[in-house]
């Protein structure tokens, strides 16, 4: 399988901060892949030199072999791009919008396919709407079938789903899944942990510019979190010392965390033996937050 | 839902992506051409109806009455003015909404670029300086039939036009570039354009300043714009049309080295 996407030794400074900090990272052609990481990790700084929207200071990268600096006419093709904002052309219509993406890329009579996406994105009774007049939902497919006018082989989408509504989240990650399935690579970075959960295959944490972890999804839940017992207690200052200490405080209740599933009957016993009376419990998943938290904090303390 | 993956797309076209930013240009400010070309036409039939009322009587420069004198000052003006307020306007409109990325991720050279805002912004200055023309070239035909309006050498005006319009284009791409804000871009266009053109021989020729005023205006490059503009009307000027068109030439030239040099670095479009 091709290498989709190359990060090689990447460095990009704005002042004294580093942005990226001599970032590599490796994508295979094909894969769902996500880029996690708190406000200021270094995301969209990542995919704006990725795009060309920003040049690394040193370093190299590629799609599909392409050099983003060297040769972006080529890499640029190769690549389709949501940006993060929400951002539109208020003079033209979605139709207008569509053709003028499809030239700036070289491409003429394009509209079989701008017609294939608008059906796709659900924007088909749309197409001779001006930008300006449609809903802040409609706006951001527009902004997925700009990304898409060159049929691009990879696929970044930059925090697509911020500030969209469930129902229209739902429609765009299916569309996206099915792009994935079609051989499409995707790079996708999210705030919502729970999408990355479910739709990548691979992930890579970021911090201060820097991957602190990249292995497959799978396999940094099992790795970084496991299931924990959540409880509101009746009277939580009964809680027994021991389990006190495990114990940290979530909504209106206490997250104990489980270092397997097996520990559940025994700290049920625990609160049982220490007279704490139980008024609600949940048993809780792994959970890509608490990857993403454990990370944080072992990156802050080393 | 049709395969999104068949590959591959049809062979790109070299020259479409600066075709499809040259059109998008011209569709900007066509599609708002009640504000962008009508507006200033009007403008300039303003000036013309006020200062010819105030002075026709009063002056004659060039062997022809101050009304006719006036139009192709006016013409240029709004070519220089229109060109330039094309590519700086867009430029930080899309800058500001964030819409310039539709331009910086597609495989578009900064010649392609340059190209495509330079030629709308001159053909912007060209559309709004032939409705002025024609406005007020009419205006006064009927009202003073003896103004002594013609068009002496076609040649000198479009070349004049064209470069001035390409100069005040590539003007506009580094303010543009520069500013950050708008009323940035408006105090490049308040302080700097703005008293550039109106002290350049539009409402006067120079020869009527005091010597000093005369020599400071030979360092404003407006002035050689609007003297070649208009030796193309009555075949009269204060300095040699052609010192004026390689003076511009010369403005032009410097200007796009210096606005293609910016482009390539991406200042402030690319981080």
């Amino acid at each position: 399988m091709a290498i989709a996407v190359s990060i090689d030794r990447v460095v990009k400074r704005f002042g004294a901060l580093a942005a990226l900090d001599g970032l590599s990272l490796s994508i295979d052609e094909g894969e769902f892949f996500g880029l996690l990481g708190p406000n200021g990790a270094g995301k969209t700084t990542l995919i704006s030199c990725l795009a060309g929207l920003a040049r690394p200071d040193s370093g190299r990268l590629q799609v599909l072999g392409r050099d983003v600096v060297a040769d972006y006419r080529a890499a640029r093709r190769l690549l389709g791009v949501v940006p993060q904002e929400l951002v539109f052309d208020p003079f033209f219509t979605v139709r207008e919008t569509l053709r003028f993406q499809s030239g700036y890329f070289g491409l003429t009579r394009n509209d079989d396919w701008i017609d294939e996406i608008l059906a796709a994105l659900d924007l088909t009774d749309k197409a001779n709407t001006n930008m300006r007049r449609l809903s802040g939902g409609m706006k951001r497919r527009v902004l997925v079938a700009q990304a898409l006018v060159h049929k691009p082989p990879v696929i970044v989408l930059d925090e697509p789903t911020a500030g969209v509504d469930v129902e229209l989240r739902q429609g765009l990650w299916a569309f996206v899944r099915q792009l994935n399935e079609q051989g499409h690579t995707i790079i996708l970075t999210t705030h919502y942990l729970e999408e990355a959960e479910t739709l990548c295959g691979r992930i890579a944490m970021m911090k201060q510019g820097k991957v602190v972890a990249l292995d497959t999804t799978a396999n940094l839940l099992a790795r970084f979190s496991g299931h924990a017992l959540w409880v509101r207690l009746a009277d939580p200052a009964r809680l027994p010392a021991d389990l006190a200490a495990r114990a940290v405080a979530d909504g209106r209740g206490l997250r104990l965390a489980l270092a397997g599933a097996a520990e559940l009957e025994p700290t049920l016993a625990r609160l049982r033996e220490s007279g704490c009376s139980v008024e609600d419990l949940r048993v809780l998943p792994p959970d890509l937050e608490d990857v993403f938290v454990n990370l944080l904090r072992e990156g802050a303390h080393g | 839902m049709a395969d999104l993956h068949a590959r591959p797309p049809a062979t790109p076209d070299r020259w479409l992506g600066f075709q499809t930013l040259f059109k998008k240009e011209m569709l900007r400010f066509w599609k708002v051409g009640f504000q962008t070309v009508a507006a200033p036409v009007l403008t300039a039939l303003l000036y013309l109806l006020i200062f010819a009322h105030v002075l026709d009587s009063h002056v004659a420069v060039h062997g022809v009455r101050y009304a006719a004198f006036l139009i192709p000052g006016l013409a240029m003006m709004s070519v220089l003015q229109n060109a330039f307020a094309n590519s700086s306007s867009s430029l930080i409109q899309s800058k500001v909404t964030g819409s310039i990325v539709f331009v910086l991720l597609p495989p578009l050279s900064y010649l392609d670029f340059f190209a495509a805002f330079v030629l709308a912004a001159a053909l912007r200055g060209l559309v709004v300086g032939a409705g002025v023309l024609a406005v007020t070239g009419t205006v006064v035909a009927l009202a003073v039939p003896d103004a002594g309006f013609a068009v002496a050498a076609p040649g000198w005006v479009l070349a004049f036009a064209l470069l001035g319009g390409a100069l005040m284009g590539a003007l506009g791409l580094i303010a543009g570039m520069w500013a950050d804000k708008f009323d940035q871009l408006a105090a490049f266009q308040n302080f700097l354009v703005m008293p550039l053109t109106m002290l350049s021989g539009v409402f006067y020729s120079i020869h009527s300043l005091p010597a000093f005023w005369q020599g400071i205006s030979r360092f404003n490059p407006v002035f050689y714009m609007i003297d070649g503009f208009r030796y193309g009307f009555f075949g009269a000027s204060d300095v040699a049309p052609g010192l004026s068109l390689a003076v511009v030439l010369g403005g032009f030239l410097l200007t796009a080295a210096f606005t293609l040099a910016l482009l390539k670095r991406g200042y402030k479009l690319r981080a």
